[in-house]
Formats: C-alpha cells, structure tokens, sequence
C-alpha cells in the first residue's frame, strides 16, 4: 500500500513541482524498498546495507551540494526527503544524516581541495560510508569538555581517547573525529580517521531498544598516527562540529514529521476497520477521536515549522535557535504520537506487525541525539531572555 | 538508434474507483496519476539500449496537462526529449484515435525503436501496440519479457502458452513491454532537477496530422456506454472448525449446495 501523505491544511500548495517530485521519488522507495524490509531488519538489529547502492543511485547522499555532480536540492526538497526517510524507519534518515549532514557536508565546508576530491564523490556514490565523531562517554550534552586528544609528532597527529554512540561507526570507511590539538585545554580540530588505520577501533553498542536498524558504535583512539593531511584545515573550535550539527538537526526536524506521519496514518487505518462495542470502529468513539484530533493538529503545526525553517534555511536567515525550536517541537510531536498510536492499536500495538513500536523505540533515540530535548528548551530560553542557564557551547 | 517510449498517464493501481455522474466516466477527483506501470518497462528498457548504443529517448504521451507530470518523470529518469499531444478539448477519444494520433507525432520524428507497455492499466484495451505498428507500416512484437540486440534487427523473448517464443524483429519495429523485461529504476534527485530544466513540446492534434472530428466523439469507433463498478464482496462465510468431522461435512454441503463450484 503507498503512502498519500498527511495535508490537513493543503500544504501541499506551498510547495514548488520539483520538491513535490523529489518527495514523491522518496516516498516510492521507503513504500516499494524499505517497509517490506524494515520491520525484519530492526527485529534482527540489522541495518540493511543492501540500500546503501540504490539511495546513492538516486543521489540521496550530499543531495544539497551542487558541485561534484551532485544534485544541490533546495532545503525543502532536501527536508522532504528526510521526512520521508523517517516515515520508513529513524535508523534510514540517520544514515543519510549522517552521511550528508554530518561527514560530507563539513568535508565539502572545510576540506582541502584533495580531502573534497578523494572523499566527496566516494561517499555520494555510497563506496565508502562515513561517520562522525563528537559525543564521549563522560561528554555528550557537553561537548566542549571532551578528552580526546591529537598531539603533533613531526608530520603526523598522535590520536588518543573514545567516542561513544557512533552512527554508523563500525561500519564507516572514514570517521570524522573532532578531538583537542596538544591537551585538553587546545582548540577542537576535525581529523579524517580512516578503518584499518592501526590503533582504531569501533566496537557496537549491544542491546540497543531503539534505533535498532542503525549501527551504533564506539570509536577508540590508541596512539593512532593520523597524517597532517587529514586535518579539515578550514575550521578550528566547536563551531566545526556545532555547525554540521545545525544542518543535521535541520533534517531532523521534517524527519520527525515522518515518524508522526508513519505512526498517525497506522493507527488511523486501524482504529477505521477495529471494532468495539456495538460493531463500531473505534474511531467512532470520542475519546480515540480527540487523539486523532491532537495527533492530526500537532503534525500540521509542525510541517508549518519545518517549511518555514526551509525557506528560512534558502534564505539565509535561519540561525541555530531557530533550528532548536523546530527540532524540539517536532521530535516531540513524533513522541506523542508515536505514544497515542501505539494505545489505538491496543495489543497490537506492542507487536511488529505493525510499524508504531519501532516508530516509538526510535524516536527515544531521535529525541536525546543532536540535543536533547532539554538541552534545546535551554537554546530557547537563553534565546528569548538572552541570559544562559547553562554554558552552552555556541557556534 | 532513436528511441520513442509512449506512456500512459494512468489512476494509480491503488486508486479507489468512484464512478462519476453520468455513469460513462470515472472521477477523476481525489486520483492519483502515475505512468502506466508497463510503460515503465519501456521506458527501462529504451533507456538501457541507449545507455549501452547511444542514441536519445523520447518520451510521447497523448493526454491532458497533468500528464506533463508523468513526462517529467521520464525526463527525470533519463529521457531527453517529452512530447505530449494535448488532449484538451477533444472529449471521448478511441484507441483507434490514441493510435493516430500517436503515430502522427511518432511519423515526423526520427525513430528505430518504438516502445510501449503492452497495455494501459485502467482500461487494459491492449489493442495499441499493433494498431500503432500498423499506422506505422512497421513490424511489432507485443509482450516482451526479454531482448537481446542484433545489428537491424532484434530478437524478443515471449512467454507463451506453456512454451517460450523467440521471434526476431527487424528495426525500425515496435516494442510492447511487460513485466518481466526489466526493473524499472528510480529516477534520481539530479535527473529531476535537470528535468526541471528541460521543456516539454506541447503539440495539438493538427501537429501530428490529425483532424479532431475524426478522432473525437461521435468519430470514435469505440464508445463507452455504461461503467459499473464489481458487486460488493460478501461477508467471509466461517465455519465452526471445534468438531473437524462436522465441519468438513459442512464446508463440502456449502460448496456444493451454495457456491455450486463441486
Ligand atoms: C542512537 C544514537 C546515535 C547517536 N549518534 C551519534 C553520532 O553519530 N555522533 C555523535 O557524536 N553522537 C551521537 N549520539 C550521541 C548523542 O548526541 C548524545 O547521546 C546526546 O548528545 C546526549 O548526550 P548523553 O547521552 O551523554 O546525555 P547527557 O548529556 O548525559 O544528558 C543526560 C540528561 O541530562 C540532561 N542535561 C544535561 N545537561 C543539562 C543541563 N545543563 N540542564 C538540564 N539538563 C541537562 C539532558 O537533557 C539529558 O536529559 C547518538 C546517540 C544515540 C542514542
Ligand atoms: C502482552 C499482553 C499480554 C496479555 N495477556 C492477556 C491475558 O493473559 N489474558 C487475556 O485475556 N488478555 C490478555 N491481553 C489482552 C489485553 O487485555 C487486551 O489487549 C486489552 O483488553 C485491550 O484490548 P485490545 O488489544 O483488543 O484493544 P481494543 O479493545 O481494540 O482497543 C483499542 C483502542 O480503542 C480504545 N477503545 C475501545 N473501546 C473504546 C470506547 N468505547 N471508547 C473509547 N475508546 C475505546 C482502547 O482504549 C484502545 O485504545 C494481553 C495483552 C498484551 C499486550
């Protein structure tokens, strides 16, 4: 069964023929390729590799950047993508995230002209697989305090410390590792850390709940001998790995919508055809009907969010505060519905026959990485007070 | 070789047919439109040929402007040219006029190759491969599940009737795929961003050497009178299985005395 999407309030209006057709080449491929996968894959806690060729095929990776062949999607096209991506599975649009957001996007940003030409068409063409490396297990909402460390030794950097929770970490070909220059006290650098390089490691994560058809990893860091020309020579400090993160939470922010849209559009047909009480479906009833009300308004306000922030993002004017609202906003919009689905669906809402308790396992991971949901009501509050409640890292 | 794919703008195969008022048409509200699924075959498979030999694609449909959609699509998936003759206007029109007009277009264009699906979903004619090949004075080969390239000719795997048929086609020919040819690909977000770019030729009938009046209405030699949807299924009849002697007893007397199918 394909999917028609969720427009309450024809938003479908605001956009242009070719971000519709970028949505709907998406949204074929999650109906025809993924949902008949998927369920399987995040019960055996496998990410399904065999995707990677088709989505570079249909140039899902780096889709923003118009040079290297690559297509330079406007924002909203690129964030109906991710939305669509979602509505499949979390683990999926992490994967592109990831990819994009967080590995090709700083490469192309800050790179070396040679970086850019080894590693750019390589990744979009899903050969090699990147990650990146920032979170540490004493260092996650705080990444300003990170311990690993890059010392110089003639040509070459000494890397030494861990990362932890990993997107694709043990299954990258290179690892973008933001570590401190010298000691704890220098300034943040990225290092392009390659697989098989000696003294790097990437073991997984075991008995994730959540995020289950993505890989999570550690990466650790014994004296590993990193060349100097594997240092993003184009940005120094936070900023670096602050900046990607914006991208990535910009997708997020439709990604987010796709899970509510999965898991709304679900229980919807469900509580149609399940009847109770007198041979009446469920959704004759009022109690399931004010969700169906609430699930219904929550994911319109946020598409309206998402499509601003788009044209905000086209425009040049969004800034980071603007991304944390949307982020928080519709990550949770996910949760609840994931949450109220899964009560429409009764039993069958705990099983995997049906997509809604993955979608709620997922979306716990979605609602903690790129900042959590916390760490960005905090964002907002020093944005509208312009008084930090906390010392965040800035970009 | 110059390849022309013509493709259908069709109601999703998903797409719950209402009928609409007047009982000789159905609603196109609510519709979702989508090239006809064995057209995409096609389209797969001139796009491959000229992947391998070189050559262009061109993608022709006959339809209204909704179908530039569809062109679009082609293009984003590696067409280079669109054509569509507008079917604004011309109210009912037959098989026979589809073919005309298509072969109107198809005749002032260079071709070799000419592809189509074997059938449109939707009304399933399947009558407009040989008719276009006819209009055409070219040779056609219909439900092709594989095809293998000779020089001026090309040899066409058939699924038959408890056999394989291999019948070799001299070119220029027309092709009518079905399932089995190929995998259609997706398009890719760089083949749609080009096809933003590319124009889709607008042509009327009297482009493709057709006069309206007699293609159109009372001209069509095939009319739809009356359109009607299935008879609701019944209810699932179950039998009590708690006595398996019993119920075996009983799901016999039931095929028997009430499906009648023993
Ligand atoms: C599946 C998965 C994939 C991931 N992928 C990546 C990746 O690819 N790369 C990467 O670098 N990281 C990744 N992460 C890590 C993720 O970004 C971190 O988990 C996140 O930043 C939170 O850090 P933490 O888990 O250490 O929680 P902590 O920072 O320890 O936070 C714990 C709790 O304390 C709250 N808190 C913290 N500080 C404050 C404060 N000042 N005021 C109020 N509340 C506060 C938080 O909101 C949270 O609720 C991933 C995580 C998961 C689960
Ligand atoms: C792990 C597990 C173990 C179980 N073990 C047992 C067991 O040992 N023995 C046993 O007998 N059962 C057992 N159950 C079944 C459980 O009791 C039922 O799942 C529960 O009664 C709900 O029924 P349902 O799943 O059919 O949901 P439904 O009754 O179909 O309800 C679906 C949704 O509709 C809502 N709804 C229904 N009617 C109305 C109404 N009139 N107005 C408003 N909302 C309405 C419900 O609140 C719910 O949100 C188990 C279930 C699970 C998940």
């Amino acid at each position: 069964m394909s999917f028609s999407g969720v427009d309450f309030l024809g938003i479908e209006d605001m956009l242009s023929e070719d971000e519709r057709a970028v949505r709907d080449l998406v949204r074929a491929f999650v109906d025809e390729d993924v949902l008949p996968i998927i369920e399987e894959c995040a019960y055996e806690g496998r990410f399904p590799v065999e995707l990677v060729p088709k989505m570079a095929a249909m140039n899902l990776f780096g889709s923003t950047i118009s040079e290297y062949g690559l297509p330079g999607l406007n924002s909203v096209a690129y964030g109906l993508m991710a939305q669509e991506l979602e509505r499949g599975d979390s683990g999926l649009r992490s994967f592109v995230s990831v990819q994009s957001s967080l590995v090709m996007y700083p490469i192309y940003t800050y790179g070396s002209k040679e970086q850019k030409d080894r590693w750019i068409p390589a990744l979009a063409r899903g050969e090699s697989i990147g990650c990146f490396g920032l979170t540490e297990p004493d260092f996650g909402s705080n990444p300003a305090g990170m311990r690993t460390v890059a010392k110089r030794d003639g040509n070459d950097w000494i890397l030494n410390g861990a990362k932890s929770w990993i997107t694709n970490g043990s299954i990258a070909d290179v690892a973008l590792v933001w570590a401190k220059v010298g000691d704890v006290n220098g300034p943040v650098r990225g290092f392009l850390v390659e697989r098989g390089m000696k003294g790097f490691t990437a073991p997984e994560h075991r008995m994730k709940m959540s995020l289950r058809a993505s890989v999570t990893s550690q990466l650790v860091f014994e004296d590993v001998r990193v060349p100097a020309a594997s240092v993003l020579p184009g940005v120094e400090g936070l900023k670096g790995p602050l900046s990607c993160l914006t991208q990535a939470r910009y997708g997020i922010s439709w990604g987010g919508l796709g899970s509510a849209m999965a898991t709304y559009t679900c229980a919807l047909d469900y509580a149609k055809s399940r009847k109770q009480f007198k041979d009446r479906p469920i959704a004759s009833h009022q109690l399931v009907q004010a969700k169906f009300a609430f699930m219904i308004t929550e994911i319109t306000k946020g598409q309206l969010l998402a499509l601003r922030l788009g044209r905000m993002r086209d425009a040049g004017t969004m800034k980071p505060e603007h991304v944390s609202m949307v982020k928080r906003n519709n990550v949770w919009v996910a949760r609840e519905c994931a949450k109220l689905a899964r009560e429409i669906l009764g039993a069958n809402g705990i099983v995997g026959e049906y997509p809604v308790f993955r979608h709620l396992a997922n979306i716990e991971s979605v609602f903690t990485y790129e900042g959590t949901h916390d760490i960005h009501t905090l964002v907002l509050g020093q944005a509208v007070t312009g008084i930090p409640s906390y010392n965040p890292p800035m970009e | 070789m110059n390849h022309i794919v013509c493709i259908a703008y069709v109601p999703d195969t998903e797409t719950k047919i209402r009928i609409a008022a007047g009982g000789v048409s159905i609603d196109e509200a609510d519709v979702k439109w989508i090239v006809s699924p064995y057209d995409e075959y096609a389209l797969e498979g001139a796009l491959q040929m000229k992947e391998a030999k070189g050559g262009t694609v061109t993608a022709l449909t006959f339809g209204p402007a909704r179908a530039d959609t569809g062109l679009r699509e082609c293009l984003a998936r590696g067409a280079d040219d669109a054509i569509r003759i507008a079917s604004e206007g011309l109210g009912e029109v037959d098989s026979l006029g589809v073919a005309r007009l298509l072969a109107g277009a198809i005749k002032a264009l260079p071709h070799d190759v000419v592809w189509m699906g074997n059938k449109g979903v939707g009304t399933d004619a399947q009558v407009l491969v040989p008719m276009l090949a006819e209009l055409l004075d070219l040779p056609h080969v219909n439900l092709v599940t594989k095809l293998e390239w000779k020089d001026g000719a090309v040899l066409a795997y058939r699924e038959i009737e408890g056999a394989r048929e291999i019948v070799e086609m001299p070119l220029p020919g027309v092709i009518g795929a079905t399932k089995g040819l190929n995998e259609p690909r997706y398009a890719s977000l760089k083949g749609i961003m080009a096809a933003k770019k590319k124009a889709i030729a607008v042509k009327t009938p009297a482009d493709a050497g057709v006069d309206p009046v007699t293609v159109a209405g009372e001209a069509a030699h095939v009319r739809w009178t009356k359109l009607e949807l299935p008879p609701a299924r019944q209810a699932v009849k179950l039998v009590p299985g708690d006595d398996p002697a019993k119920a075996a007893t009983e799901l016999l007397r039931l095929l028997r005395d009430e499906a009648k199918v023993l």
